[in-house]
C-alpha cells in the first residue's frame, strides 16, 4: 500500500525540494573571497607600476615654477605641451641643441636593419639546427646559448677591436652587427624550439616533393612562424631600443641613439634641471617599445607560449 | 623480370642503436607489399631509408634497376604518404598538390593536367580551392595521397597513413587505396601496424621485429603457417592459443600430461624425439560439439567466459590446465559454465621447437 502511493504520487514530496535541489548550470556568484584577493592585488599591483608614469606625464605638462612648487601627484594647472616640444626640438643634448628628433631618427636607422638581419639570422639558424642536423650541430647550439650567460661588459673590449679591424667601428653597419652578434643566443634558442614544435613530417613532405634548403625554408616554414616572428620582432625593437651600452660604443658620434641622446638631456650638468623637458623626454623615448607592446601584447603572448621549451 | 625496389644488406645504426640490421628485401613491379610490426621494430625507419630521409650506414637500395643509396628524396622516382598528412598548412588544396611538380619547374599546363587528372582519380575536385584546416581527416589523408600520385612516379611509400583516422573512415580509406593499387599497378610500400591493414591490403607482408624480417610470404602464409612463435603471436586476434609441452613422434605431451595426437600435423622440420615444443592453434581452429568429432584430439572443457561479438562468440576454456579461446557461431547458445567437447584441428595447427622458437 506504500508503495503504491509512492509510485502514484511522488510529485509534492519533490516539488518542495526542487528550488533548492542542485540543476543546471552551477551558479557563479561575483563576489568571491577567491576573487576578491585576485582584483585587490592586481589593483595594487598596477597602481604601483603605473603611479610613476603618472608623476612623469602630470610633470611633463607642467611649467617649472608649478613644479618647483614641490606637489608632484597635483594635476597641472594648465596644461602646456611646450616641455614636449622643446624635448623633441630644442633641448641641449650635449654640444648641439636639437632636441631628441635626431637622436629618434638614429635608433630608427639602427633599430630597423639590426631587428631585420638579427632576426633572420636566428630563423634560419633555428631552422637549420633542427631539420638539417649536422655533426656538431648539437654543440654549436650549446655553445651559442653559453654566450648568453657572458655578461656583454667583458666582451666589449674584444669587439671594439675586432670592429675596429674589420673597419666598422663607430659606423651603422657596425652597430647592427653588434646588435645581430647579441640577439643570437636567445633569438635562436626561440626558432629553434617553435621549429621543433612544427611536425617532422612536413619537413620530410617538403624533401619528397624535391624542394632544397632556401624553398622548404622560405616557401613552408616561414608562412607558419608568424607567431614566433612576433615574439622576436617585439623583443628585438624593445631590446634595441632601450639599448644604451652598445649605442654610445659602436655607433659612432653620428649615429648615437636616442636613449644616448635622453641620458645627455637628464643628465646635462650645466643650468637649473628642467624636469618637465626631462620627463617629456623620457617618455618619449619610451614611446615606441609602449606602442609595440600595447599593439602585439596578445599576439605576444600567444607566441611566447608557441615557442616555449619543447624539442 | 627486375624487382622494382632492391634492398641488399641493409644497415643502419644511430650511434651504438642497431635499428635495421642486414636487412634484404625484394618488390617486385606492381606488388603490394606492407611492413608490419610493433613501434620500435624499424618498419618507419626502414620506410624511411627507401625514401632516402636517412642515411643508410650500409648496403644499397635500387629502385627501378637504378642505385639510388645516395640520391636526393626527390630524384627516387617516390612518392610518400605520411601519418599526420603533412599537408602544407598555408596552401591550398590545388597548391600542396602541385608544390612538388613546381619545385621541379614543370610548364604549367602539364601542371594542372595532372592535379586535375590526380583530383578525378581521388574524387577531390570540390576541395581544390580549400586551405587543409577546412578538410576533415579522410579529405586530408585523400589530398596526401594525391600529393603522391600527381609525381607519377613508380613507387608509392606509405607511413601509417591511415592510423590518425577514427575506425570508419580507417576500412573506407582501407579499400580506396587497395582500389587505386588495383588501378594504377604501382609498387606500393605500405607501414602499419595494424594487422588487419596488413592482411587485407599486402599482396605480401613483412613482419618485423627489432631490425628484422621474421617472415615474407603472402597473407594467407603469414596467417596459417607463421614461421616463428613471434609472429603467430603477432598476427591473429584473438591471438593464438600457446601449449608448451613435449614433442615425441606423433605425439604431443602437455606440461600437465595430456597427451594430443599431431599425427596429422605436416612437419616441415622432423623433431628429435622429447623434444620441447610449443602447440598453437588458432581460436577458429577449436571446434565445437558436432564438428569436434573426428577431429584427432578431443576433450571435455567448461566454459569460463563467453564474449559475444555480434557475428560470432568468443569463449574462454581452458584445455591442459592452460587458458584457451575459440571461436564459434553465434547461433550456439553458450553460457559460463556449461560443459563441451572441443577438437582441434591439428593439421591446421602450428608446432614450434620450445628454444629456436622456429615452426617444426
Amino acid at each position: 500500500m506504500s508503495q503504491a502511493t509512492a509510485i502514484n504520487a511522488p510529485a509534492p514530496s519533490r516539488g518542495t525540494v526542487s528550488g533548492t535541489e542542485p540543476r543546471g548550470p552551477r551558479p557563479k556568484p561575483f563576489f568571491t573571497p577567491k576573487k576578491i584577493i585576485i582584483y585587490t592585488t592586481l589593483f595594487f599591483f598596477s597602481l604601483y607600476f603605473l603611479f610613476p608614469l603618472y608623476v612623469m606625464v602630470v610633470t611633463s605638462l607642467k611649467t617649472m615654477p608649478e613644479i618647483r612648487f614641490g606637489n608632484i601627484v597635483a594635476l597641472p594647472a594648465a596644461p602646456s605641451f611646450d616641455a614636449w616640444v622643446r624635448a623633441w626640438t630644442s633641448a641641449c643634448t650635449g654640444l648641439t641643441c636639437n632636441g631628441l628628433a635626431p637622436g629618434f631618427w638614429n635608433s630608427v636607422k639602427i633599430t630597423i636593419p639590426s631587428t631585420i638581419v638579427s632576426i633572420f639570422v636566428a630563423a634560419v639558424n633555428g631552422y637549420a639546427l633542427v631539420n638539417w642536423r649536422f655533426k656538431g650541430s648539437e654543440v654549436f647550439f650549446a655553445i651559442l646559448i653559453f654566450g648568453s650567460f657572458i655578461p656583454y661588459q667583458v666582451m666589449l673590449y674584444p669587439l671594439v677591436m675586432i670592429t675596429r679591424e674589420l673597419g666598422i667601428f663607430g659606423s651603422l653597419q657596425g652597430v647592427i652587427v653588434i646588435h645581430t652578434i647579441f640577439g643570437m643566443p636567445i633569438l635562436t634558442l626561440l626558432f629553434r624550439n617553435y621549429f621543433a614544435s612544427l611536425p617532422q613530417e612536413l619537413f620530410k613532405a617538403a624533401r619528397v616533393d624535391g624542394a632544397g634548403f632556401w624553398r622548404i625554408f622560405f616557401e613552408i616554414m616561414l608562412p607558419m612562424s608568424l607567431p614566433i616572428f612576433v615574439v622576436a620582432l617585439i623583443l628585438q625593437i624593445t631590446g634595441i631600443w632601450n639599448d644604451f651600452l652598445f649605442g654610445v660604443v659602436f655607433a659612432g658620434t653620428q649615429n648615437l641613439p636616442m636613449t644616448v641622446q635622453l641620458n645627455n638631456i637628464v643628465n646635462s650638468a650645466q643650468g637649473t634641471p628642467e624636469y618637465n623637458v626631462n620627463m617629456a623626454a623620457t617618455v618619449l623615448t619610451g614611446l615606441v617599445p609602449l606602442i609595440i607592446y600595447f599593439v602585439s601584447g596578445k599576439l605576444f603572448v600567444r607566441g611566447v607560449a608557441a615557442g616555449a621549451v619543447k624539442g | 623480370m627486375q624487382p622494382s625496389v632492391s634492398i641488399k644488406d641493409l644497415s643502419l645504426n644511430f650511434g651504438n642503436v642497431k635499428v635495421l640490421e642486414h636487412l634484404n628485401l625484394d618488390i617486385a613491379q606492381g606488388e603490394f607489399i606492407v611492413l608490419l610490426g610493433p613501434s620500435g621494430c624499424g618498419k618507419s625507419t626502414l620506410l624511411n631509408c627507401i625514401a632516402g630521409l636517412l642515411d643508410v650506414s650500409e648496403g644499397q637500395i635500387f629502385i627501378s634497376g637504378k642505385n639510388v643509396t645516395w640520391e636526393e628524396p626527390k630524384d627516387r622516382g617516390i612518392g610518400m604518404v605520411f601519418q599526420s598528412y603533412a599537408l602544407y598548412p598555408q596552401m591550398s588544396v590545388e597548391k600542396n598538390l602541385s608544390f612538388g611538380l613546381r619545385v621541379a619547374g614543370m610548364p604549367k599546363a602539364e601542371i594542372a593536367s595532372r592535379v586535375a587528372r590526380a583530383a578525378e582519380i581521388l574524387q577531390i575536385q570540390p576541395l581544390l580551392n580549400r586551405k587543409p584546416a577546412n578538410l576533415s581527416g579522410g579529405q586530408r589523408q585523400r589530398v596526401a595521397i594525391g600529393r603522391a600520385l600527381v609525381r607519377d612516379v613508380d613507387v608509392f611509400l606509405f607511413d601509417e597513413p591511415l592510423s590518425n583516422l577514427d575506425a570508419k573512415l580507417r576500412s573506407d580509406l582501407r579499400v580506396e587505396i587497395k582500389r587505386l593499387h588495383q588501378r594504377l599497378k604501382n609498387t606500393m610500400i605500405y607501414v602499419t601496424h595494424d594487422q588487419i591493414e596488413a592482411l587485407t591490403l599486402a599482396d605480401r607482408i613483412a613482419i618485423m621485429k627489432n631490425g628484422v624480417i621474421q617472415q615474407l610470404a603472402d597473407p594467407h602464409t603469414i596467417y596459417n603457417k607463421p614461421t616463428n612463435l613471434y609472429v603467430a603471436g603477432f598476427i591473429g586476434s584473438p591471438s593464438m592459443n600457446f601449449i608448451k609441452g613435449t614433442v615425441d613422434g606423433g605425439t604431443f605431451t602437455a606440461e600437465d600430461g595430456t597427451k594430443i595426437p599431431v599425427g596429422a600435423y605436416d612437419f616441415a622440420v622432423q623433431p628429435a624425439s622429447g623434444a620441447k615444443a610449443v602447440l598453437g592453434v588458432r581460436p577458429e581452429h577449436i571446434l565445437l560439439g558436432d564438428a569436434a568429432q573426428g577431429m584427432p584430439f578431443q576433450t571435455q572443457a567448461e566454459i569460463e567466459i563467453v564474449e559475444p561479438m555480434g557475428s560470432e562468440t568468443l569463449a574462454w576454456t581452458k584445455v591442459a590446465g592452460i587458458p584457451v579461446t575459440f571461436r564459434c557461431s553465434s547461433d550456439i547458445p553458450l553460457h559460463a559454465g556449461d560443459k563441451v567437447t572441443v577438437g582441434f584441428d591439428i593439421a591446421r595447427g602450428s608446432l614450434f621447437d620450445a628454444q629456436s622458437e622456429n615452426r617444426l
